[in-house]
């Protein structure tokens, strides 16, 4: 059951093959035998599963059932969630039980999906390797030794494992995509103002974005479908019609042109996941695809804007969390001052700290012109760059990451080398352009990614590219061994 | 040396929506503590805000209303410092780029004339809740039901020279968003307040001298006596050789003074920045035509209307026209009195004003409807009742006794105003007094007065003045 995608189980569950709670029994049986060595849930909630599960089975039962009815599923522990412990990776938030749903949350509620348990992720998002939980690293299911990416680092290893068929994630600098690639699935950046960011905990407003993590592009599609959509509580969230993802993805792609920038294949990639990724884009051409070289000139300025632009926000974002309505709260506080700092100073692990500090400078009387504002002004010319390059191409293609998942502990006390791992991904985030992550082959036995990015809006296409894709391969098929 | 009074003002005042600036809570005065603040006010993880248009249309009133910009794209920014009453620790405010601004508005001084202040600007931003020190031993308590009430914070040129052209300028601003309707400006509620900025230098310098700012003075009264404390300060301290040094001050009511509660070092760095949650606010000129259709006739427009349209002097009109509630007061009254301006504005400025102070009421629950004392000021113009008996009459209704012609009919106060009725009367007083009207014709012309009380006193003082003495100079002559 666990290998089947998650069309095929909303198809056999329609057809009374096995019902939602019988599937989900599944998914909390697999998730109590194999997390224990991948670390990826923060919280299982196995009773209002099989509530949900039972109440999607009569939903099923009456003939009513959507695509995700009944179809068991895991929030990254980002997304509130009413009665549930949301702690979004952190000892801040260890005791903080939401007293409301995210939007998100509430949609894929609605669409009768059964939610399992919260995944483990970089604390407050901040992180490429999910080792800055308060929960622990998450292991890589191919290679337990190794990362799974951050920040959904859980969200991507629980589907990578086969413990759920899809999960959801959020992106900020590439927090969807290079867990992907890392963990060998489909994840999906949807463009700014696309999945509303209320009740998803901030980490920078202006960059975060939620999407669907799946192991096709197919199945991300169906994720996507129900988690889309204008909210008039998310000030950011654009109003405009969601695509039907699902119809579209059997469009052929003959004539699609596809752009090679020539910043995402220099010095700093890995010859073989350079090599995997020109492999996958062959494949396009023999789809009919036409292929030309672009150029993204101000690449190389993307990663520090984002370190600008990212912690400044999130200075402000996190100041909140004082310890004085929910929340970790120092013992014993002797006045005001000391309730404050030792209560952020406990509760706040080393990375966030890092950023908060970062932030609080750039933003400083006499600094901010010189970091925030110019970094908005380099946010510009990226989007710039792209708005150029669209003129040319439908879609950019690269690799997603400079290397396949690295060592836990590797990078873990060299964060320059950490935020170099998202090189890639940035300028997206800032731009607020769409991008998958898509599987594309192995290199010594972990997965590569293939990062496909489009213009505004144009989600659908990218999921059209990446099942026409998968189409033609077999990488998302693969299992990691000891989790078939 | 002479030196000069340099004061700006910053007032910040309620913007009278239902609701709050960022989330759908209540903005209601006087509920038990937390329980008008949502999600979104609490600050809890991952909520965001949205703006309430109402305030957008709100601040647009008053910049039209101050011949102000109103700036076609303003931004929200976020004002970061940590205090317990503040739950997001940052505040949604307006920094670089406000609503409103560079506008004016012209001020009466007490010798007549005019003076215009400048208005720099007018922006957004949500209140904060407040801490409750008293209410918990060696603990506070945080109410956050006033956290997110959208205030309009208005910010003048330092073209202020008096406390006395403060307090006019915070009246006049004060009336003017009553008028507008954006505002109740309750003071006591603090849904108006002020922080005023205070320098001197010596006269005839244009450079400002170093100032203090005086924060949350929520009075007219304390504006004066707080700015007056303070000229007086910097005044003995430069005059002393020393120098004034740039701090936050607060004044304390009932000792009359200003006191030091922060200085610029100990000031924070608000790390001002654009708050990525909200959009730029984009106004076209066809929302700004439709608030300048909606705008009401404004105090300065209003007052230059009663004097053409009512003969009334500009003092008087000016004394009407300070609330929009007494103007509507008195446009009504001077309707129902089928258009008495000069009677009105005396009755409406003098017996009615000193009824209200005398009870300690305000205009809204005044117990003599407009209507109510049109029907008695009726009576007066067309000859019913004399100046003394309209007050007696008035006295009754304020006692809720009925309208005017109820207690005219009940009380029997009709004037005599029938001429034959006096003379009737008249003759009868010289019959049996003849030893005074042989006096009188004798040449002691003062017992004329006499006459005049015999007449009044026969008739309960219900006889028209004026014709009793026609009357009797006429009977008593002939």
């Amino acid at each position: 059951m666990h290998q089947k995608s998650l069309v095929d189980l909303a198809a056999d569950l329609r057809s009374g093959a096995y019902t939602s709670e019988e599937l989900t029994r599944a998914c909390l049986q697999r998730i109590r035998f194999h997390d224990k060595r991948l670390n990826s849930f923060v919280t299982v909630t196995d009773t209002q599963a099989l509530a949900a599960a039972q109440a999607a089975d009569a939903v099923i039962r009456a003939g009513n059932a959507g695509p995700l009815t009944g179809i068991p599923f895991a929030h990254k522990d980002i997304f509130c969630t009413n009665g549930v412990k949301t702690s979004c990776g952190s000892r801040m938030l260890d005791n903080f039980i939401a007293p409301y749903d995210a939007t998100v949350t509430q949609k894929l509620l609605e669409a009768g999906a059964v939610m399992v348990g919260k995944t483990n992720m970089d604390e407050f998002a901040m992180g490429s390797s999910n080792e800055t939980s308060f929960y622990g690293p998450v292991s890589n299911p191919w290679d337990e030794t190794t990362v799974p990416g951050g920040s959904s680092g859980g969200s991507a290893a629980a589907v990578a494992a086969r413990l759920v068929p899809a999960s959801t994630g959020t992106d900020t600098g590439g927090s969807i995509r290079q867990p992907a690639a890392l963990c060998g699935i489909t994840g999906l950046k949807p463009t700014y103002g696309r999945v509303s960011r209320y009740g998803m905990i901030a980490f920078a407003s202006s960059l975060d974005q939620g999407g669907p993590f799946a192991r096709s592009a197919e199945d991300a599609a169906v994720m996507l479908g129900a988690m889309a959509g204008f909210d008039a509580r998310d000030s950011t969230s654009v109003d405009r019609p969601v695509d039907d993802y699902v119809a579209q993805l059997s469009e052929p792609l003959q004539g699609l042109k596809i752009g090679l920038p020539k910043e995402y294949f220099g010095a700093g990639l890995d010859a073989a996941v350079g090599d995997a990724v020109a492999a996958a884009i062959e494949e396009f051409r023999k789809l009919g695809a036409t292929v030309t070289d672009i150029t993204l000139p101000n690449t190389h300025l993307s990663v520090p804007a984002y370190y600008v632009v990212a912690p400044a926000e999130c200075s402000s974002n996190l100041s909140r969390f004082d310890g004085v309505r929910f929340g970790h709260r120092a013992d014993n506080p002797q006045d005001l001052q000391d309730l404050y700092t030792r209560s952020r100073g406990e509760g706040f692990g080393s990375e966030v700290k890092r950023r908060i500090l970062v932030g609080t400078y750039a933003l400083s009387a006499g600094y901010y012109d010189a970091y925030y504002l110019k970094a908005q002004q380099v946010r510009h010319l990226i989007r710039d760059d792209f708005l150029q390059a669209f003129k040319q191409v439908d879609v950019i293609m690269g690799p997603t990451t400079p290397s396949v998942a690295f060592k836990l502990g590797e990078k873990a006390d060299d964060p320059v080398s950490m935020y170099l791992s998202d090189i890639y991904t940035i300028a997206v985030n800032l731009a607020g352009l769409p991008a998958v992550s898509l599987p594309a082959g192995f290199c010594n036995g972990l997965p590569v990614g293939l990062q496909v990015i489009g213009n505004y809006f144009d989600e659908s296409r990218l999921l059209n590219v990446g099942h026409q894709y998968q189409q033609v391969s077999d990488w998302h098929t693969r299992s990691p061994q000891g989790f078939e | 040396m002479e030196w000069e009074t340099v004061i700006g003002l910053e007032i910040h005042t309620q913007l009278a929506t239902k609701s709050k600036i960022f989330s759908g809570a209540s903005t209601t005065y006087g509920a038990e503590p937390n329980t008008q603040a949502c999600a979104v006010d609490l600050g809890l993880p991952g909520v965001l805000p949205v703006l309430n248009a109402e305030v957008v249309r709100m601040a647009a009133m008053f910049g039209l209303a101050t011949h102000s910009t109103v700036a076609p794209r303003s931004v929200f920014a976020r004002k970061n410092y940590f205090y317990p009453d503040l739950p997001k620790g940052y505040q949604i405010s307006q920094f670089e780029l406000p609503i409103v601004h560079d506008g004016y508005l012209d001020i009466d001084l007490e010798d007549g004339s005019s003076k215009r202040i400048g208005i720099t600007r007018a922006h957004l931003e949500e209140d904060a809740g407040k801490s409750l020190h008293e209410a918990y031993l060696g603990k506070t308590g945080i109410d956050l039901n006033r956290a997110g009430t959208p205030l309009l914070e208005i910010v003048s040129e330092p073209d202020i020279r008096s406390a006395r052209e403060a307090v006019a300028y915070m009246k006049k601003i004060h009336s003017l968003v009553r008028y507008l309707g954006i505002s109740d400006g309750n003071m006591q509620e603090g849904s108006f307040r002020c922080d005023a900025n205070v320098s001197m230098r010596p006269q005839g310098q244009a450079a400002f001298g170093t100032r203090a700012e005086i924060k949350n003075i929520n009075s007219f009264r304390f504006v004066e006596q707080a700015i007056n404390y303070e000229v007086e300060r910097q005044t003995m301290l430069l005059e002393g050789g020393g120098t004034v040094v740039q701090e936050t001050r607060l004044f304390d009511p009932d000792k009359h003074e200003t006191r030091s509660m922060r200085s610029k070092e100990e000031a924070n760095d608000y790390r001002y920045f654009p708050d990525p949650d909200l959009l730029p606010v984009e106004l076209d000129e066809a929302f700004l035509a439709s608030v300048r259709a909606s705008l009401p006739e404004l105090p300065d427009a209003r007052k230059a209307r009663l004097v053409s349209e009512y003969g009334l002097s500009e003092y008087d009109a000016g004394i009407l026209t300070a609330s929009r509630e007494l103007a509507d007061y008195f446009e009504a009254a001077v309707r129902a009195a089928a258009g008495a301006g000069k009677l009105t504005a005396n009755w409406v400025i003098g017996e009615l004003s000193a009824a209200l102070r005398k009870d300690d009421r305000e205009l809204a629950d005044c117990p003599v409807s407009a209507a109510a004392l049109g029907g008695l000021l009726l009576r007066i113009e067309d000859g019913t009742l004399s100046g003394k008996l309209a007050k007696q009459v008035f006295e009754s209704m304020w006692k809720g006794e009925g309208s005017a012609d109820e207690i005219i009919e009940q009380q029997g106060l009709k004037q005599i105003s029938d001429s034959s009725a006096i003379e009737g009367i008249i003759s009868g007083v010289l019959d049996s007094n003849p030893k005074q009207l042989e006096q009188y014709r004798g040449g002691q012309e003062k017992l004329f007065g006499f006459f005049v009380g015999q007449v009044m006193k026969a008739t309960q003082g219900k006889a028209n003045p004026k014709q009793v003495n026609e009357l009797l100079r006429k009977l008593l002559d002939s």
